[in-house]
């Protein structure tokens, strides 16, 4: 990438207060990632598009996520087990990595075409209100980035000016990719003969897990060793 | 006079213009759109959250499912965003593959949207044509993965096999004899580069041909210039990337600007448009395709004269050969391994993109140490293009509203996801 993104976390480091910007982070890979206070997020953005310095004329993509099962496992082994992972069993749930934030998130990559960077914005939002003000007066394709992002995630952008759900069915309930949001989902729909319509009911699979969600510690995984 | 009422069409989502499910609903003066409202995710699939409930590599195949024109560039995205994430390379003759199919697939993509995008504004003959092209390339595609579409090629670590050293046969059959199945398989004696480079000798020829058809058409002109024109900051303000971008005159293509893989090896050009009008846009993907043609060709060069591995030998990553699996404790292990639990990828995340035909195409995943990703988002192109229909086609008659979706180059499969 053209731009250091060393030189640019120095530079983001003086424009912004450590109230805007509470982290910042460039990964193994040498990708930056900030964490801007949810608060502050517009005035923060619109200074990253105007000012030289960042320039970033555009959202490349705006995505929720939901951190409530972070670090969950269903198969803790550390030793060789005598019974394996059963495909209909029940998993139970153990906690790995203990997560301190806030439940929801709304991550922006940023791309600049004029220095050629890219940055990663983190705001963290509430569970019991997750709110944080829309971004489509700094750029206008944050529209559909932010209704989807109500749609799955039910994370409401204030100030957007058209908060419809987007991606899911007419009439839906619930945001499906939270985390605690079924994987068969809640409701199946087929055509009934005798109504002579489409019809909803319970779903009547079951959800089944193949592969059970395992975190290994091996040494390969430990920082600074990587192969 | 009577009095005029602005009325509601709607357009979809079962209409061959609407190029797969989209459903618009047009608010119209008489014949102009005075506000487009496009409703999508008729082809929701979740594809991100069944992402989230599988090991890594079992979802290669979900990526093919996105974009179902581009099959391999959407896998590229999503195994370069894994690589970057466990800190690996891809063998240096894997890297080659990998481009040579990633422009492969630009010519599947912009064959498909010029023969559509010609026929919905009424030319015939475009389509049959590129469907011709269409069809040795996908021929490629089988020869390589044994599937015409949805290949699951690419694999974290490298490609799946190495280039076969032949080609699959016609076979003679009631409706073609013997000597017509001769005359077909004629190009199909040698090996997959072989066979390639036939056809890169012949695509220029094939390329002027569909420029004789439309560059200088009336109608053709008629039909996109000054249509739905978008400037430079319009352009980016709307996310706009691709040719959608480029044909605006902003010149950005991630292979030479980020370059990843061997792009940076590779001899080829940008094209970049001038006006940002949907002939533009058409001139500056005719022109990818030339390109293409020629990072092609100089990948098969390379290859030709570089045998080598093509994929890892990092073995908790990618499964080892079969002989070492029959007859290596070690190597049985790590193939039981990989293939019921996958592999763990360190805590993190990941943002990966390539230049993918219609634009960037990115891979964003949250890692939590686990063997599934603990979120997968994925950027599509196209997803900010109809975003973007609204605006570009406001003031536009209902006919034009065709060719917009024509230029935009829209597959429902990333989309909606």
């Amino acid at each position: 990438m053209a731009k250091d993104n060393q030189l640019l976390l120095e530079q983001l480091q003086e424009t912004f207060t450590n109230n805007e910007i509470v982290s910042s982070v460039i990964s193994d890979s040498d990708e930056l990632t900030i964490v801007v206070d949810a608060k502050q997020i517009l005035n923060v953005c619109m200074t990253l598009r105007d000012d030289e310095k960042f320039s970033f004329e555009q959202v490349m993509d705006i995505c929720g996520v939901d951190y409530i099962a972070y670090g969950d496992t269903e198969w803790s082994t550390e030793a060789a087990t005598e019974t394996g992972f059963s495909r209909g069993r029940v998993s139970d749930k153990d906690k790995r990595h203990q997560w301190d934030q806030p439940r929801f998130a709304a991550v922006y990559h940023l791309i600049s075409y004029k220095h050629n960077s890219r940055l990663r914005v983190r705001a963290f939002v509430e569970e019991n209100l997750p709110r944080i003000d829309s971004v489509t007066s700094v750029w206008k394709c944050a529209n559909w980035f932010e209704r989807e992002a109500f749609d799955l995630f039910g994370i409401i952008f204030e100030g957007h000016p058209d908060l419809r759900r987007l991606l899911t069915d007419y009439g839906f309930i619930g945001h499906p990719f939270r985390k605690d949001f079924p994987l068969i989902g809640h409701v199946e729909m087929r055509y009934d003969e005798e109504k002579r319509r489409v019809i909803y009911e319970p779903v009547s699979i079951e959800e089944r897990n193949l592969v059970p969600r395992v975190i290994r510690d091996d040494h390969r995984y430990m920082s600074g060793n990587k192969e | 006079m009577a009095e005029i009422k602005n009325y509601t069409l709607n357009f979809g989502p079962q209409h061959p213009a609407a190029h797969g499910v989209l459903r618009l609903v047009l608010e119209m003066d008489g014949e102009v759109i005075e506000r487009a409202d496009p409703h999508i995710g008729l082809l929701h699939r979740g594809t991100e959250k069944l992402a989230e409930s599988k090991p890594y590599n079992q979802s290669i195949g979900y990526m093919d499912r996105l974009d179902y024109v581009s099959m391999m560039c959407n896998e590229h995205g999503y195994v370069l965003a894994i690589e970057k994430l466990l800190g690996i390379e891809a063998p240096i003759r894997a890297q080659y593959i990998r481009v040579m199919f990633d422009e492969i697939t630009r010519l599947l993509n912009h064959l498909m949207w010029l023969g559509a995008h010609a026929m919905d504004i009424g030319a015939m003959t475009i389509f049959l044509y590129a469907f011709r092209e269409r069809e040795d390339l996908l021929d490629c595609y089988e020869a390589v993965s044994g599937a015409r579409m949805h290949a699951t090629y690419y694999r974290p670590g490298g490609v799946y096999r190495d280039l076969p050293d032949s080609m699959p046969q016609y076979k003679a059959s009631k409706w073609t004899n013997a000597k017509g199945t001769a005359q077909r398989n004629e190009n199909r004696q040698g090996s997959l580069l072989d066979f390639l480079e036939d056809f890169t000798n012949r695509f220029p020829t094939y390329v002027d041909e569909y420029e004789t058809l439309l560059t200088e058409n009336r109608i053709w002109k008629q039909r996109t210039v000054g249509i739905a024109v978008v400037s430079p900051e319009e352009a980016m303000q709307l996310g706009f990337t691709g040719p959608m971008l480029r044909g605006s005159g902003v010149e950005w293509d991630i292979r030479k600007k980020q370059p990843y893989e061997v792009y940076d090896r590779l001899d080829f050009d940008i094209p970049v448009g001038k006006t940002g009008d949907t002939y533009d846009r058409y001139l500056v993907r005719v022109e990818e395709m030339r390109q293409s043609n020629r990072i092609i060709k100089q990948c098969i060069n390379w290859l030709r004269k570089n045998p080598g591995p093509v994929m890892s030998n990092d073995h908790k990553v990618a499964p080892p050969d079969r002989e070492t699996m029959k007859d290596d404790m070690e190597g049985l292990i790590h193939h039981f391994k990989l293939f019921t639990e996958g592999y763990c990828t360190p805590e993190g995340e990941a943002y990966a993109a390539v230049e993918h035909p219609k634009g960037e195409f990115g891979c964003y995943i949250i890692s939590d140490g686990a063997n599934k990703p603990y979120r997968l988002k994925i950027r599509a192109p196209g997803f900010a293009h109809i975003a973007a229909l609204d605006e570009m086609s406001r003031g536009h008659m209902l006919a034009d509203v065709v060719a917009i979706i024509g230029t935009q180059d829209i597959v429902f499969g990333e989309v909606d996801r």
